[in-house]
């Protein structure tokens, strides 16, 4: 081990690094919807505000030179989205997951369209910290380059997690999720409190695409995201619309979604795109086992369309 | 808002012949053909502002936008080439929708239609091309149908959220497809761009008589029509609008949802793997990662802007296969890049959401004054 060849000890350490790298956008996407979600509404356009978050982030980094303004700007056009999202769903007899298909589409395109001149130019990325200066195996100190996105993600939970608990505005919006009607007798509106929701849910989520860009894979193209705003969402069902549970959840998404290019450092090439596909296949496959016909899910907010 | 439909111009064209009993009877067919189209011209519109915003000018994208996908014999026959399909995957999204299931997964029914409708027509080179083309036909439906049934199932037995199982049984499907293409059904001669063999050109179903365009759009009109007396004229479609518009009046007056689920999700997977043998029995001959460009979400998009009504369906894909055959000539002649018809359709799909807050809140369509 110690001349720097650690054989099929790759494949768990780039799972491990992989599991870090590629779970910070799952990680942003799944809290900015567990928020949204307790609010009583879902953002099933999440994805395509990860792809737009990604686009403004790359565009703002490359005209200004400075990712963390890039990443401002994720955030921003995130939760314009958000509002876009909430303002169509405060109208009478709208329905939220049409919606959100329709803001998929809506903000895929936009950021494709936006985003052609920045195919070819590279932008300022963000830094990365090394966590494995005391290793001398290139390996160990590739998996360990951590990026501060990625720890600000991980202290998010514990934070939406007391604050939910705790908090006047986390009892609100779990109030605004749990009965709408409970709400409206206290004086507060619902639709307030779902708008501020869903466009710090989309704040999150626009976050999330701008660590695509700028960090991992970081660049800008058209291919940069292949549904893991969708897997996201779907993750927050499983994970009981808990932001704690949302962070594991988001940590085995990422391991498993290394998994297939961890293999291929190794030599094993068949079955590439199966392995890539294994966040899909262990979303559906954990929705499968934990759903239920005969119930609604522990934990799900009853104003919820999508458990009803 | 330019949703508002209650514009004069409009008004004073209707008004008229509008005495109480004929708006009593056709008021809703009216503000079901007035508020979509309305929709459509507000978005029109906020894409000629979004373009104007470019520097382009809006006159010349709306003429452009005419000329490429209704202007000449040529372009029309390019709108109805795109047509055959985007009919097709709107039907996965209408069928489910009659029982109050919102299906999006009519992209990997395509696909895995397509691979389908491949292999069978692979696995017999020595039969007639008419054999061919019916298995192909055959294999198709039946494989996009029990994809889509899966979503069903899952949704009927698991309480699965059909939503979000059939989009990502897409990107499973397109892994699927992928890992097929490159592995065991890969043509070793298809060097850049892996695909299975071609199916040969004997057994492609060619075109209708005098025209460029395939017969695809012939099985997607057929399907339509059989989806509307389906659903509107036997005891079956009648049963499942019931279970649609209350499950639980449904299994009081005994009728089988699980049943009707499964049968529903199939026909409409059926459809989406019928689009995909046609796109490869018409338009590409072999399978490859091409067949996944997006006409599985643009019908869904179509299924919405025609209120699931399979009828309306048809029309609906002839303006959006238009709007999509047009973005050639938008990217020739105005320098738009190739996205701008994705954020023209994200712009029809929200304001036609949005429109949904309309209905039956105009004053001069309620049929009393």
């Amino acid at each position: 081990m110690a001349d720097g060849t650690i054989g099929l000890w790759t494949v768990p350490l780039a799972v491990f690094g992989g599991a870090i790298r590629v779970s910070t956008p799952f990680l942003f996407v799944s809290l900015g919807e567990c928020i949204t979600e307790r609010s009583g509404r879902i953002n099933l356009g999440l994805e395509g505000t990860l792809v737009m978050g990604a686009m403004s982030a790359y565009g703002i980094s490359y005209l200004t030179g400075s990712p963390w303004l890039g990443v401002l700007a994720a955030g921003v056009t995130g939760s314009l989205l958000g509002a876009l999202h909430a303002g169509i769903c405060s109208l009478p007899r709208v329905n939220d997951i049409a919606v959100g298909i329709a803001l998929m589409l809506f903000g895929t395109g936009l950021a494709f369209y936006l985003g052609k001149p920045l195919i070819e130019p590279t932008a300022a990325r963000l830094p990365a910290i090394d966590f494995g200066w005391w290793s001398d195996i290139a390996q160990v100190r590739a998996a360990l380059r951590i990026n501060v996105l990625f720890l600000i993600g991980i202290a998010l939970a514990p934070v939406l997690y007391w604050a939910f608990r705790t908090t006047r505005w986390g009892l609100l919006i779990r109030t605004a999720g749990e009965s709408s009607d409970a709400a409206r007798a206290m004086g507060y509106s619902v639709l307030a409190i779902r708008l501020r929701a869903t466009m710090v849910g989309g704040f999150l989520a626009g976050i999330g695409g701008s660590f695509l860009s700028l960090f991992y894979p970081g660049s800008w193209n058209e291919g940069l995201s292949s549904g893991q705003g969708v897997t996201a969402v779907a993750l927050v069902i499983f994970a009981r619309w808990d932001p704690m549970l949302c962070m594991w959840a988001s940590l085995a998404f990422g391991g498993a979604a290394a998994l297939g290019p961890a293999l291929q450092s190794v030599g094993v090439t068949s079955g590439y795109h199966l392995f890539n596909a294994a966040p899909y296949i262990l979303t559906l496959a954990i929705m499968i086992i934990t759903c239920s016909p005969k119930r609604t899910l522990t934990g799900a907010p009853a104003e919820l369309s999508i458990t009803r | 808002m330019t949703t508002d439909v209650a514009d004069p111009a409009e008004a004073a064209g209707i008004a008229p012949a509008a005495d109480s009993g004929f708006l009593q009877r056709y008021g809703v067919t009216i503000e079901y053909i007035l508020i979509p189209g309305a929709a459509l011209l507000g978005a029109l519109g906020v894409f000629g502002i979004f373009v104007a915003l470019f520097g382009k000018s809006p006159l010349d994208l709306y003429f452009y936008m005419y000329q490429g996908a209704f202007g000449t014999w040529f372009s029309w026959q390019n709108t109805l080439t795109r047509a055959a399909p985007l009919i097709l995957t709107a039907l996965c999204t209408a069928l489910p929708a009659q029982l109050g299931m919102v299906i999006i997964g009519g992209e990997g029914a395509l696909l895995i239609g397509a691979l389908a409708a491949t292999s069978a027509a692979l696995a017999m080179p020595w039969a007639p091309p008419l054999v061919v083309q019916i298995a192909m036909v055959c294999a198709g439906m039946i494989g996009g149908g029990l994809w889509i049934m899966l979503a069903g199932g899952l949704r009927q037995y698991r309480g699965v959220n059909e939503t979000i199982s059939s989009l990502l049984l897409v990107y499973i499907a397109l892994a699927i497809l992928n890992h097929l293409v490159e592995g065991m059904m890969r043509d070793p001669a298809s060097l850049n761009k892996p695909s299975t063999r071609e199916i040969g050109a004997a057994n492609m179903i060619g075109s209708i008589p005098g025209t460029d365009v395939h017969w695809g759009l012939v099985f997607g009109v057929m399907a339509a029509v059989a989806s509307y007396i389906l659903i509107y004229h036997t005891v079956f479609g009648f049963a499942a609008r019931v279970a649609g518009g209350n499950i639980r009046a449904a299994k009081i007056v005994g009728l089988g949802v699980s049943k009707l689920i499964l049968t529903i999700c199939f026909l409409a997977g059926a459809c989406a793997g019928l689009a995909g043998m046609v796109e490869v029995a018409a338009v590409q001959g072999r399978t490859n990662a091409n067949l996944a460009a997006g006409y599985g979400f643009t019908g869904i998009l179509v299924a919405f802007l025609a209120r699931q009504n399979p009828l309306a369906v048809i029309p609906v894909a002839i303006l959006l296969g238009g709007i999509s055959a047009s973005g050639g000539l938008l990217q020739r002649r105005l320098g738009l890049p190739d996205a701008s018809v994705l954020v023209l359709q994200g712009i029809i799909f929200v304001f036609v959401l949005a429109s949904d807050a309309l209905y039956g809140r105009i004053g001069f369509l309620k049929g009393k004054s």
